[in-house]
């Protein structure tokens, strides 16, 4: 029901304005060089280089090694608003000891990283151990302290059931999470409607019995503007309008920017433009 | 910030609402003998939408004479295989009219395009293809190995699905042989005489469904008439009655699908959120026209409060306006007539000391509206706890054990719906067992397929539609 919400003309252009500024703009790969990483940051600040008017994202997120080229090539263009999140804690399986992932973790925040994106420990939650899988986020919520936002990345795909990622995000929000994010990216299905529908229920709940607001972040397999919109709309009837801004809802994607700006360019110019008008990375 | 949702509304260009109809007999329009026309309107904007014949007794006496007529000559002779062609040929139309037919039946009931989009059609349809499949194996219907039709078919229904109720009617009449003479509500009558004119599409035989509108004088001069073999009535509890009576000590069979007061039962270890989805869609899912609504929201006392704060909140997000925007939850009440009802009962609940809540909505200036509203403090002695209310109307009711649950929830006249709402499938079992009601849905509600069989206990009606067992309804065994 909620997919076929109309949003057109100023809705639609705010809402693909708030989508740009909620992007962490993502780069993941085995193959990552400081080239590629340099190349999202520039994306990172301006979007669309032919346009100034449109937002810059919400962050650029990286692995640790490259946090320092990220902060500093955001920091000497133009980009110092831009905060770099690192995934950490041995993302994405999150196999190791809990000392690697602290030590993973104060690695990424000296070198400028002021978001942390950590996974929790699947295994441990799935065969029953929830003290470590809370442990284990109160001891990185530590090293953060209040130099690093922290995500805490469920792994929807891997807790399978929805009761699963319900019981999972009060987990993380009672051990101190910013954020709840749905997903590394690595695992099949990611940030699908439902899901992230549970886990705006689970914050729109906690708020109600705590105070705190706390931020969701689907991440993997929103690609498009039309996806983009259906979340915004889920954020808007779920957890409420409060939550619609970059503080409080992120999306983790990359290939979703493009499609953003695409359709941005569209309702500008009445036109529709091609891949080739808006850069690659 | 600026999220406002667009206004989407349908396009009226794809239905011709002629400024006046006839009546649909023997296979044509024709102008009725001695019936004077009465106004149409659409209930969202109080505009007239077309001009009806009300049917008079000549005219019945002709529609029972040209299905007496098809029925002999050619519906009764020809075999099951052949009838389920014309079936499957009335599903396909239908389907590929569907937005016509969505658009129309939402301007002239009132109700959002989604629900007509969504349900309405595509389950009328759906018991068309359903039926057409039972046309030539009927022999395992399980009435009997040669199982014969009853004739000529009397089906009066109502407004709340206006097509859905014809094809819950007409399909499996004509699966199994019989032919049709149909009249519709007085207020919804165009998806009707739409429909008539599908079945021309099909080329269906002359006379094998007939279509005489009008208003409860002509569905009595249809009860009444000898030629009529079978009745088959839905509509409100106090007119089955009446149907009953002039009926009994006749040779007519009789199905009456009557009034409901559903309880939907939500116990405390409820997964509560889908749970608040599912009291939503049964009390406002069409204005709360619907016959096995969950009109009782009987919930564990320890969870009400936390239940009703999420009521409240998922409450305020219904969006009740033009009925032909797909953004619209909830449309406009079918007639004033009906509005007044909800209007008396509402207003009896205050009376009566039950506290009334509605969240902040702005209704439309012109036309029939009701605000989605809930009851709390409700006893089982209230009026609004025992009468079908037939609007966007709740009432909370707590209960503390489930053997508490299972007595209110039967203490009531009617018994058509139940709804239960448990993590527990034991308890889901338990609770079923034990309802006196016709359909009971788990951790779901208002479900509706045409293979299920759905019908009531008590005062909520007599025999099933759909399925196997609402095809019997229509075939006599051999005794």
């Amino acid at each position: 029901m909620l997919s076929t919400r109309s949003i057109k003309t100023a809705s639609k252009l705010w809402a693909i304005d708030t989508a740009i500024s909620m992007i962490d703009l993502t780069t993941l790969e085995g193959a990552d060089t400081p080239g590629k990483v340099i190349s999202i940051c520039a994306k990172a600040i301006r979007p669309d280089p032919t346009n100034l008017e449109v937002p810059h994202v919400g962050a650029v997120c990286v692995y640790n090694d490259m946090v320092k080229v990220a902060r500093q090539f955001l920091d000497s263009s133009g980009g110092e608003q831009i905060p770099v999140a690192a995934v950490s804690t041995a993302f994405p399986s999150g196999r190791a000891s809990i000392e690697v992932k602290q030590r993973d973790t104060e690695d990424a925040i000296a070198n400028g990283a002021t978001e942390i994106d950590m996974v929790i420990d699947r295994g441990a939650f799935l065969s029953g151990n929830l003290s470590k899988v809370l442990t284990e986020i109160v001891c990185i919520k530590e090293i953060c302290g209040d130099r690093a936002h922290l995500k805490v990345i469920l792994e929807t795909g891997e807790l399978v059931t929805y009761d699963n990622v319900r019981k999972a995000s009060f987990l993380a929000m009672a051990a101190g999470a910013d954020f709840i994010k749905t997903s590394t990216g690595k695992v099949q299905p990611a940030a699908t409607p439902a899901v992230v529908l549970v886990m705006l229920e689970a914050v729109r709940d906690y708020y109600q019995l705590t105070g705190k607001k706390i931020g969701v972040k689907p991440a993997g397999g929103i690609r498009t503007t039309k996806d983009a919109i259906k979340q915004l709309v889920l954020v808007n009837e779920t957890a409420g309008p409060e939550w619609l801004n970059p503080e409080l809802f992120r999306i983790g994607a990359s290939a979703l920017l493009n499609d953003l700006l695409m359709q941005r360019m569209k309702m500008k110019s009445g036109q529709y433009s091609g891949r080739n008008y808006v850069s690659l990375d | 910030m600026n999220f406002e949702y667009s206004p989407a509304p349908e396009s009226i260009a794809i239905v011709d609402i002629k400024p006046e109809y006839n009546l649909f007999i023997g296979g044509k329009f024709v102008p009725s003998k001695g019936g004077k026309r009465f106004e149409s309107i659409n209930p969202a904007n109080e505009e007239v939408l077309s001009h009806i014949t009300q049917g008079t007794s000549a005219d019945v006496d002709r529609a029972v004479k040209a299905a007496t007529e098809a029925y002999k000559k050619i519906w009764s002779k020809m075999s099951g295989a052949e009838r389920g062609k014309y079936l499957f040929r009335i599903a396909r139309i239908l389907q590929e009219r569907a937005r016509e037919f969505a658009v129309l039946e939402s301007m002239d009931n009132g109700k959002p395009i989604r629900e007509t989009r969504d349900t309405d059609i595509p389950l009328a349809a759906a018991h068309f293809f359903y039926h057409a499949g039972w046309a030539d194996k009927l022999e395992y219907a399980g009435v009997g190995e040669k199982p014969k039709p009853h004739g000529v078919v009397g089906q009066i229904i109502p407004w709340n699905f206006p097509l859905l109720m014809l094809a819950w009617k007409v399909a499996p009449a004509l699966a199994t042989g019989n032919t049709v003479v149909l009249k519709p509500a007085e207020t919804t009558s165009l998806t009707a005489l739409l429909f008539a004119e599908v079945c021309q599409q099909a080329e269906l035989p002359s006379g094998v469904v007939n279509i005489v509108t009008g208003d409860g004088k002509t569905g009595e001069l249809i009860v009444n008439h000898p030629g009529v073999n079978k009745i088959a009535f839905t509509g409100s509890t106090e007119v089955g009655k009446l149907i009953a009576r002039s009926v009994v000590g006749t040779k007519k069979a009789l199905t009456l699908e009557l009034g409901g007061k559903g309880a939907n039962i939500i116990f405390e270890d409820a997964p509560i959120d889908e749970t608040v989805e599912g009291v939503i869609n049964g009390i406002y899912f069409n204005q709360g026209h619907v016959c096995c609504a969950g009109s009782r929201l009987l919930v564990q006392e320890n969870i009400k409060e936390e239940l009703l704060e999420k009521l409240k909140r998922r409450m305020s997000m219904i969006r009740v306006g033009d009925p032909l925007d797909k953004n619209t939850d909830l449309g406009a009440i079918n007639s004033r007539a009906q509005l007044t009802k909800i209007r008396e009962l509402a207003d009896s609940g205050e009376a009566e000391g039950a506290q009334r809540w509605s969240p902040e909505c702005s209704l439309p200036n012109k036309g029939f509206w009701f605000p989605p509203t809930f009851f709390t403090s409700v006893s089982q002695a209230h009026r609004i706890a025992r009468e079908e209310i037939f609007g966007p109307v709740l009432s909370v009711i707590t209960f503390r054990t489930p053997s508490e649950a299972i007595e209110k929830a039967n203490n009531t006249p009617y018994g058509l719906s139940a709804g239960i709402w448990t993590d527990k499938g034991s308890r889901i079992l338990w609770t079923a067992q034990r309802l006196k009601a016709g359909v009971v849905w788990a951790n779901t509600f208002n479900k509706f397929d045409p293979a299920s069989p759905f019908g009531g206990y008590k005062e909520s009606g007599w025999g099933r539609e759909g399925g196997r067992h609402g095809l019997a309804a229509y075939l006599r065994g051999e005794h």
